[in-house]
């Protein structure tokens, strides 16, 4: 078997002749006696799309990404440029235009070139495009269409859509260390819009992860997402209003760890805090959260949505912890921050693209599980809201306010989940919201792998996960008194 | 200069090669097929604690394919302009176009809708600026911010950007057109502190023209009064009142109309507003109208995203909807005439009632006025509106005090008809042009 550094070649140097001398001749337009460091991102993506409606496949699309990205850092200082042509000449001229930001004179050079092989691998080479034949991807769209369709006559629009991703990166830095990853992505989703006595609801579900398209269709994933789709579009046509104002807060396990992501996650990354721009800044060592508690990201999680086996600077990824028993103990970071902050990268430095600027982001964070039983937690609520699934949320670092929109809620009323509720916007304080935390469920999950988390308007795939968790008093935005 | 080297050249190769793309396109067997080829070029740069932080280029371009076999489609895309690339991209369509299935609404749009005579609508400006100059002037913007109070503890930086790009869409009806704009903004964004608390908030300007971009200074001295007045921001008691939407937010509520009037809600019976044709949905004094051919401004085309001529009309007349954002497909599905909206809205101009902004506080006398907004919480298909909020409580139409850590509620329908007042402080940064809007009321929640 090829390892993920042949496909790079393959794919970038030796195509366009660009050998030891060649890198040798960018990293001198490229590195000054002042730079911190630098790198060259070379990536090419294939990504295929299918889309159906109304019972038929309607739409497919298939694109190409395919260019490099050249860095130059000194300090807390960048340049960057890239090209989508990948040649000597192109580099040259990239390499020229990111070196503006150093203010030195003097050029210096590399001193070997080594290829870096990653200790272990998370996913397959395989190309997951050519996982299923088009006609099986085109039945497979089918199925969730029937699947759902049968599962309630108030079914009345389907929406299913099924996505691959190969992508294939090289990442040659100021050290002289080449390294490669070739990663793979799917994603289904299905959406369903349901109609009962004039009264129309919608709903959404689906997953994916770094594996082959097959996954879908063993042990009937897909199946599951169109019927648990439908399933929620018939509980919001009973849904009332959900009440307003500070309560107690059941949250379910899984994809409700978006409150992880939101309220501390993005606090955390190493960015804001070199700057002191985030409401966690200078806080490490304190009490941030209930005894109990401890919040990871880890990018190591084998085939999960947000798992690297290196990041976009070569860094292999890591479990991080970033509280611990309710302590803050560390960011999460890529190469330049941590420099600046005197510590070393946790493998957190990720890019949408060739096209951007690398940051610190998070790979999968969730919760560890606790002890209690999830109907135990419930069961200790008089009146409340038991928040099951969510749409997303978002996040002012600065002040710490955050909120996640509930998809799926239920009142509780003398410890039992009674009434489902209208879509409410959750609202809390970040810094203090995981000290509201009174219980914590035995029932750690992930979410099934349909994260994408924005930042400086740059997607990346993401994971959560959490146990189900009681918190006294969030702010829910309902509507009724 | 932000610019691009020999435009005229440049538009002519691209016009030619999306001929090559349709003629190919047809020797393959498509019946139709149509072709976007776009680039642009940028500078990027960001400034933080009075020094350089990031300095980018930036180089992009794109070609789009899509192709019909009678009634079955296919698109790719790709970044490789050269001959072979497009072909191979062409390729990839039509195997797409092979597995996906007969849809009798698919294809082109009409002929005779076609733009025919392009208008200039003064969109390409490029800023003869180098960058040491964007610097220069995201410093100055920064600089003014930092000077503006001392609580003002810390940045997020400012930023200059200039974009020039061009494009052409050509399909085989025979429409080969091409665009080019540019467009300029600078940005800044700071950080306050007091006691424990922090704050950041954030001001803009943008336009394709660098001229009526606002001062760097005023830039700067905006986003720190907008930083500063937030601190000391607290939660207020859950409660029912007037909601008054700063004219950057009001925005957001035309927007959410735009996506219920959009032809694809329509069709699939997922927006709030389903068959709302001739319909009363606001008050009878708001009128909203949709203007394409405005010189220099950012939503101006001349035709929309399949060559179709674009042209002024109402939206909503005396608080009655007039009409959908159709394209041809969705047109077709819905059996009615496409307006020339594939690809979105144009420019947006929503009337005022004459009032200024201290007006319309005064008009709300005791309620919020609401200057950020966080989170999506929006249901389109029942128009359930729940989102995370930050603002002013206001007593006898003054700001009292700021607010966070609350959320504004209610169902667009409810705060479409309950709109009291429209400001006439308008602005102008965006393709929908409001000013601020008064609904007469929301839930908020708070502690």
């Amino acid at each position: 078997m090829q390892d993920a550094m042949a496909y790079a070649r393959a794919e970038f140097l030796t195509p366009s002749g660009l050998n030891e001398s060649a890198l040798d001749k960018v990293f001198a337009e490229l590195l000054s006696k002042d730079t911190t460091l630098a790198d060259l991102y070379f990536q090419a993506a294939r990504y295929e799309s299918w889309g159906l409606e109304e019972g038929i496949v309607k739409s497919g699309s298939y694109s190409i990404e395919r260019g490099v990205g050249v860095r130059s850092v000194c300090g807390e200082q960048t340049g960057f440029a890239y090209s989508d042509e990948i040649s000597l000449q192109a580099l040259l001229e990239s390499a020229r235009a990111a070196r503006a930001i150093s203010r030195a004179g003097q050029s210096a050079k590399v001193q070997a070139w080594k290829a870096q092989m990653p200790t272990r691998h998370l996913y397959g080479l395989s190309d997951p495009l050519a996982s299923l034949s088009e006609s099986d991807k085109i039945d497979l769209l089918h199925r969730m269409d029937t699947k759902a369709r049968a599962a309630s006559p108030y079914v009345k629009q389907v929406m299913a859509s099924l996505v691959a991703v190969h992508e294939i990166i090289l990442i040659v830095d100021e050290q002289g260390r080449m390294t490669a990853d070739v990663r793979p992505l799917v994603r289904t989703n299905v959406s369903v819009i349901v109609e009962r006595n004039g009264q129309t609801e919608s709903a959404s579900s689906g997953g994916g992860g770094r594996f082959d398209l097959d996954y879908f269709i063993n042990n009937h994933r897909a199946d599951e997402f169109a019927e648990e789709a439908v399933r929620q579009a018939l509980v919001n046509l009973d849904a009332q209003a959900a009440p307003a104002g500070a309560m107690t807060v059941v949250l379910g396990s899984g994809w409700p760890g978006v409150l992880l992501h939101e309220a501390i996650g993005h606090g955390l990354e190493g960015d804001f805090n070199r700057k002191g721009t985030s409401a966690f800044s200078g806080r490490i060592g304190e009490q941030v959260a209930s005894k109990g508690i401890t919040v990871v990201d880890d990018g190591t999680l084998e085939k999960r949505r947000g798992s690297l086996t290196v990041d976009d600077e070569g860094t292999e990824t890591q479990c991080t912890t970033l509280i611990e028993d309710g302590i803050l103990k560390g960011y999460m970071m890529d190469r330049q921050n941590a420099a600046l902050m005197g510590t070393q990268s946790t493998g957190n430095g990720r890019r949408q693209s060739y096209s951007h600027l690398t940051m610190p982001r998070m790979t999968n964070t969730y919760m560890r599980a606790g002890e209690y039983d999830p109907a135990e937690i419930i069961a200790s609520v008089e009146k409340g809201v038991y928040a099951v699934n969510f749409s997303g949320g978002q996040v002012d670092i600065t002040s710490g306010k955050f909120v996640f929109s509930a998809s799926e809620a239920y009142l509780i009323e003398n410890g039992k989940a009674t009434r489902p509720l209208k879509n409410a916007t959750l609202i809390g304080n970040g810094p203090d919201v995981l000290t509201r935390v009174s219980m914590i469920g035995n029932d750690l999950a992930l979410d099934t792998g349909i994260g994408v988390c924005g930042k400086d308007g740059q997607s990346v795939p993401v994971g959560v996960g959490q146990p189900t968790l009681r918190v006294d008093g969030l702010t829910v935005g309902g509507t009724a008194a | 200069m932000i610019e691009l080297e020999n435009r005229q050249a440049l538009g002519a190769e691209f016009q030619e090669l999306a001929e090559f793309v349709l003629k190919a396109a047809k020797e393959r067997g498509a019946s139709a097929a149509e072709v976007g080829i776009d680039k642009g070029t940028g500078l990027s740069v960001e400034v933080r604690m009075g020094k350089v932080d990031k300095l980018q280029y930036h180089r992009d371009q794109g070609a789009s394919l899509t192709v019909y076999f009678g009634h079955k489609k296919g698109f790719a895309s790709s970044g490789d302009f050269s001959r072979k690339a497009l072909e191979d991209t062409l390729d990839a369509a039509c195997r797409i176009a092979r597995y996906t299935a007969e849809d009798e609404f698919n294809g082109l749009a009409d002929p005779e809708l076609m733009a025919k005579n392009p208008l200039d609508l003064d969109l390409y400006h490029p800023w003869a600026i180098n960058a040491d100059q964007a610097i220069e002037l995201a410093l100055a913007a920064e600089g003014t911010a930092r000077a503006y109070d001392a609580r003002i503890s810390n940045s997020e930086g400012a930023s200059v950007d200039s974009y020039a790009g061009l494009g052409v869409y050509a399909n085989s009806n025979g429409f080969n057109g091409l665009n080019s704009s540019t467009r300029h903004s600078l940005s800044c964004s700071v950080v306050a502190q007091e006691n424990d608390a922090m704050q950041r908030d954030y001001w803009y300007t943008t336009s394709c023209v660098a001229e009526a971009l606002e001062s760097a200074e005023s830039v700067g001295k905006e986003a720190a009064r907008r930083t500063v007045r937030r601190l000391g921001s607290k939660p207020i008691a859950t409660c029912e009142v007037p909601v008054l939407y700063a004219p950057e937010l009001a925005r957001g509520l035309i927007g959410h109309l735009v996506s219920a009037l959009s032809g694809a809600s329509q069709y699939r019976k997922a927006s709030f507003l389903l068959d709302s044709v001739g319909k009363q949905i606001f008050p009878e004094f708001l009128q909203l109208r949709e203007c394409p051919h405005i010189p220099r401004a950012l939503g101006s085309r001349t035709w929309d995203a399949e060559g179709v001529a674009t042209q002024e009309r109402e939206i909503i007349l005396d608080g009655k909807v007039q009409g959908y954002f159709l394209g041809s497909y969705s047109a077709r599905k819905l059996g009615l005439a496409t307006t020339g909206n594939a690809g979105g809205s144009s420019n947006l101009l929503l009337s005022h009632t004459g009032a200024s902004f201290q007006d319309l506080l005064q008009a709300m006398g005791r309620g919020l006025l609401v200057t950020e907004l966080i989170g999506s919480g929006i249901n389109m298909i029942t128009g359930d509106y729940s989102r995370g909020a930050a603002g002013f409580w206001v007593e006898n139409g003054e700001l009292q005090y700021p607010v966070e850590e609350i959320t504004i509620a209610s169902n667009l329908k409810d705060m479409y008809l309950g709109i009291q007042g429209i400001g006439t402080d308008v602005d102008q940064r965006g393709s929908i042009q409001t000013g601020s809007i008064l609904v007469n009321r929301m839930i908020v929640a708070g502690q």
